[in-house]
């Protein structure tokens, strides 16, 4: 892929879009991975990782009760030990929002709500702006919307860019997080042009995945989009935050995470303000870990709640 | 070419059906009783130990909603497989000192003592399970569960009677097991595990570790993920005072003899649960 330009609509300058290493990239993640992290570190990395979760259920099948208790675990993750931090935020369909706001209100937990014809994002325009304002106006503060893999597979990145920035619209002043859905954009070079494309429309987070297709969120994948967000914020100043998600389920792979963000982006980026992991299992395993320190002894899934 | 190079076997260890080297990277030395190296083996550190019980803790489900027959065509299978590699464990036996009738003996009697475990597999619940009188309109009823995740410390001697003793009767009825075994029984352990891999038994059903019991008993026993330990494999001269850990994750503890062979011992690891159903239309 040649390198290409992208203006950003913040500050009206060009992006160039360079093209992507392959193997160095892959190599890099890879190793990256093998990095320990000592016990005098792991509560720290434990606790980071809860406070940068947002807890997310995302099914069909999903109640008020169901999003009630999914509250009462972000307000609390282990009911036994006040020591743990609650998660940044919980994730829910549009429909569950009020629920949501009223189970977590006054807790600092935030609700974010995906929008916009999610997972596919392939209804009109206008009723994924209306999907967005309404989500907004129900109380959420943050908004996941997902890229449109069709324009921008197909070849029209314009329209993809313009509906990021309809959606960056109807949104006002709420978080907008841009789901890039890396497994169905086949190449890193696609990953890092929807990264730029995304971020100069507007986009407050990047996100990996929508968790519904199993080609999700991979560590190669999330240093490329890293790459991508220190490459704009060395442009613009403008600093954007990275979500992962769909399939990060043990803490050790959200230590990897953590690794790459601050390997790539700095300390800086350590902090739910600017990292988030959306995950729905990771909690409890994260759980599991902290008990194993607390007691010396490994735990295990029966000392958990049963989500 | 003259003259073959022996191709001498590395013993690994048996985790979710994979044979990987410890995390540790350590090994041990497994001699003869002339005190001659007959080869290295994997010395298992605890975190092997927890990959081996998370291994076991997701095989249970599914290994216990086999249906009863299906668990006991598989571990015939499984006797089956000893049977054609005899000659392999005759000849461990003996590199352990045993005596080459005593070696066959054993041998036989452990194909013996599976295939009469298999087949308690759908027959245990009958025995064990009951229809109880209660005093109202209901059918009320005892059935008996596996326990879940099974540590099992095998004694060393005899190596092989003295595993398949302990391991069977834990897996028939739908537990899964970590065996922790040493010394030179681990290559008898190790050579089951290479059966079992090439038998139907699924993944994680059976992980088996080499390496130090002692040093390993204690993660075992605190364990909160492992719902019961067969210590038959301890000895008197370890610390005592480390089982007194089980009691505080309430798990229960098994002690037998080599030569028992009943189906106690299969109900040594089975969880009775009774169940009230109105009679009625």
């Amino acid at each position: 892929m040649s390198t290409s330009t992208i203006t950003s609509v913040e500050t009206g300058l060009p992006i160039r879009v360079t093209p992507v290493d392959e193997v160095s990239l892959e190599a890099r993640a890879s190793s990256l991975a093998t990095r320990s992290i000592k016990t005098t570190s792991k509560r720290a990395a434990l606790n980071l990782s809860i406070r940068c979760i947002d807890l997310t259920t995302l099914e069909g099948a999903d109640t008020p009760e169901k999003v009630a208790s999914l509250c009462q675990k972000a307000k609390r993750p282990d009911p036994a030990n006040v020591d743990v931090p609650q998660v940044a935020a919980v994730c829910v369909y549009p429909e569950m929002v009020e629920h949501a706001v009223e189970a977590t209100k006054g807790s600092g937990v935030k609700v974010a709500s995906v929008a916009g014809a999610f997972p596919s994002g392939l209804s009109t325009l206008d009723a994924r702006t209306a999907d967005i304002a309404d989500a907004v106006r129900r109380g959420a503060d943050e908004i996941d919307i997902v890229l449109n893999r069709s324009a921008f597979l197909a070849g029209d990145e314009k329209r993809a860019f313009e509906e990021i920035v309809a959606s960056k619209e109807a949104c006002g002043e709420v978080h907008l997080k841009v789901i890039l859905e890396v497994g169905e954009l086949g190449s890193y070079d696609k990953i890092r042009q929807a990264s730029m494309l995304a971020m100069a429309a507007g986009a407050d987070f990047i996100k990996t995945s929508t968790g519904k297709i199993s080609q999700a969120s991979s560590l190669p994948r999330m240093l490329c989009m890293a790459e991508a967000v220190r490459d704009f914020t060395y442009h613009t100043n403008i600093p954007v935050g990275i979500k992962a998600a769909g399939g990060i389920r043990t803490a050790k792979q959200a230590w990897h995470y953590l690794v790459v963000i601050a390997e790539t982006l700095g300390t800086d980026w350590l902090n739910p303000e600017r990292f988030r992991i959306g995950a729905s299992s990771l909690l409890n395993d994260v759980l599991l870990q902290l008990k194993h320190l607390d007691s010396g002894y490994y735990s295990g899934p029966d000392y958990v709640t049963v989500d | 070419m003259t003259g073959n190079i022996p191709i001498t076997k590395t013993y690994k260890l048996f985790i979710d059906g994979a044979f990987p080297r410890s995390e540790s990277g350590r090994t041990f030395s497994v001699v003869n009783p002339q005190g001659e190296l007959i080869a290295n083996a994997s010395q298992a550190s605890r975190k092997d130990l927890r990959e081996a019980v998370r291994a076991a803790r997701s095989a249970q489900n599914t290994w216990a909603s086999r249906t009863a027959y299906n668990r006991g065509q598989i571990l015939y299978r499984v006797a089956e497989m000893i049977e054609s590699r005899k000659a392999e464990f005759l000849d461990l036996l003996k590199s352990g000192g045993v005596n080459s009738r005593t070696a066959t003996r054993e041998v036989e009697e452990s194909i013996q003592r599976w295939v009469w475990y298999a087949g308690w597999s759908d027959k245990y619940s009958q025995i064990i399970g009951s229809v109880n009188p209660v005093s109202g309109p209901y059918f009320n009823f005892t059935v008996p569960e596996p326990t879940g995740v099974v540590g099992i410390i095998p004694p060393s001697e005899p190596s092989m009677l003295g595993l398949v003793s302990r391991l069977v009767p834990a897996i028939v009825s739908g537990n899964t097991a970590v065996v922790i075994s040493e010394g030179h029984s681990s290559l008898t352990a190790i050579t089951i595990a290479e059966v079992l891999a090439t038998s139907d038994v699924p993944s994680g059903v059976v992980n088996i570790l080499t390496g130090d019991q002692t040093d390993l008993l204690p993660w075992i026993i605190g364990h909160l993920d492992v719902n019961a330990v067969d210590i038959s494999g301890i000895n008197q001269d370890v610390d005592l005072t480390i089982l007194e850990e089980a009691s505080s994750n309430v798990k229960r503890l098994v002690s037998r003899k080599v030569d028992e062979e009943s189906l106690e011992l299969i109900s040594d690891f089975l969880e009775m649960k009774t169940v009230w159903h109105p009679i009625g239309r």
